[in-house]
């Protein structure tokens, strides 16, 4: 195991025990669920770097085509989705605790929506595509082109909203750095670095596996030819 | 010959296409004042009217089926052949931005009498007229730029999924620039001041700029499979 497996699972572990036991700051309707700040935004942290990853993947795919490549934009798309549904999931709880629903019409909510969907389609697209090379390079035209129409989403639109309950308004879309406490931080940068390594070692993972099926295939064909 | 003198030649030989085999465009024209039609019979059990937003969204959520439409036709009614032809003698750039000027003249075209029929039906709420149009004019670029490229990716993904597979990868990037209309377009319907859009317009042109040029970047590569 390389040395930065390690890192994660120390990050990680520092990051549950120190997330759930370690000092909080009293604030009014936050309270305890404020603890959520470890997991909920380092997930979109996570998800937003290993999507960059994977759109980079298909930008180099264009320039060079190779199925490592591929498999690398294919399997990055998949653990940002995992991701992104998990950021979901958290901050839908969250919502419920704190604003009293599980979803509202927000910009910053419809963002992370419209990324899954951008995502979830790029899987369909795949799908649908019988030839290797074709749904390569298909795909990683769109997971570009999705890329760049959904960025303003993400970044630009909520900067200029007028209202908006989620926290950071006029500033980063995910949170204000005002809002973070100093004992806050010694937690929320290592988790920031530890979901997102679990992120990389997720996609690693899956890459290994998808080399050592295309070889298996490969040897069947030989066999049988 | 310059990308802009190919762009216009292409522009024509679109228009002349479209204008031979008026039956298409006959059909969407059909298609957008059946479903104006049907959405009056659906309103008028309401006493005739619809409320504003109602209103607005309805007309949107038309104009984007006939997008989806339009765009569907364009890219996929071209046989592998006569792509051949068009490398040989055309840029792929100039390819790609004269369809999707023609798209934008196609949905405009389309907009216009879905907009009098519409008005005839339906009423019109609308309060200040030159932002109203300037959002259709917008909304039919930004439409047109947005799905040309992913019409040319789902027609090239095949006969699988036809025109769910482009509804599918169109609507997730579709939507930022929805919003954007939708919100202009409604400011124009109550009348409020100029200031009020201001932001959401330029930000839709900026959009339309990135959106363009990823296309433009990218069109190349979808053209050589």
């Amino acid at each position: 195991m390389k040395w930065w497996k390690y890192l994660t699972i120390v990050l990680l572990l520092y990051t549950a025990v120190m997330g759930l036991l370690g000092h909080v700051p009293r604030l009014a309707i936050l309270n305890e669920t404020e603890r959520n700040l470890y997991f909920h935004v380092p997930m979109w942290f996570g998800m937003t770097i290993i999507l960059l990853a994977s759109v980079v993947n298909s930008i180099r795919y264009l320039r060079d085509p190779s199925p490592r490549l591929d498999t690398l934009a294919h399997e990055s798309a998949k653990t940002g989705i995992l991701l992104g549904t998990l950021g979901l999931l958290t901050g839908s709880l969250w919502a419920r605790y704190t604003w009293g629903t599980w979803w509202t019409t927000d910009v910053k909510l419809n963002g992370a929506a419209v990324t899954m969907l951008i995502y979830l389609a790029y899987l369909v697209l795949r799908g649908a595509v019988q030839d290797e090379q074709q749904r390569a390079r298909l795909s990683a035209i769109y997971n570009i082109f999705a890329f760049a129409a959904a960025i303003p989403l993400l970044f630009i639109m909520p900067r200029l909203a007028s209202a908006s309950l989620h926290p950071g308004m006029g500033g980063n879309p995910g949170f204000s750095k005002y809002d973070l406490d100093s004992a806050m931080r010694l937690v929320f940068y290592p988790a920031v670095i530890g979901w997102t390594l679990l992120g990389v070692w997720i996609t690693e993972v899956a890459c290994r596996l998808a080399f050592v099926k295309e070889k298996i295939y490969e040897k069947q064909d030989k066999q049988l030819a | 010959m310059s990308l802009l003198a190919e762009i216009w030649l292409l522009l024509l030989k679109d228009l002349r296409l479209e204008w031979r085999q008026r039956s298409a465009l006959g059909g969407l024209l059909l298609y957008v004042g059946g479903t104006v039609y049907v959405s009056y019979l659906s309103f008028s059990f309401r006493g005739g009217a619809p409320p504003a937003p109602a209103w607005n969204a309805l007309f949107w959520i038309i104009l984007l089926f006939a997008a989806l439409g339009a765009a569907g036709r364009g890219l996929a009614q071209e046989s592998a052949g006569l792509r051949l032809y068009y490398y040989t003698v055309a840029r792929p750039e100039a390819v790609v931005l004269a369809k999707i000027l023609y798209n934008a003249l196609l949905l405009i075209t389309l907009a216009i009498p879905g907009l009098l029929l519409y008005t005839l039906l339906l009423g019109n709420p609308v309060q200040d007229w030159p932002v109203y149009l300037l959002s259709i004019g917008l909304g039919a670029v930004s439409l047109a730029s947005s799905l040309t490229l992913v019409a040319g990716i789902a027609a090239r993904a095949g006969q699988a999924g036809g025109g769910t597979l482009l509804a599918v990868l169109g609507l997730p990037v579709l939507v930022p620039v929805l919003l954007l209309l939708v919100k202009v377009s409604k400011n124009a319907l109550d009348g409020l001041p100029w200031d009020a859009s201001q932001s959401s317009v330029i930000t839709l042109v900026a959009l339309n700029f990135i959106v363009g040029a990823v296309s433009y970047l990218l069109f190349p590569f979808l053209w050589r499979s």
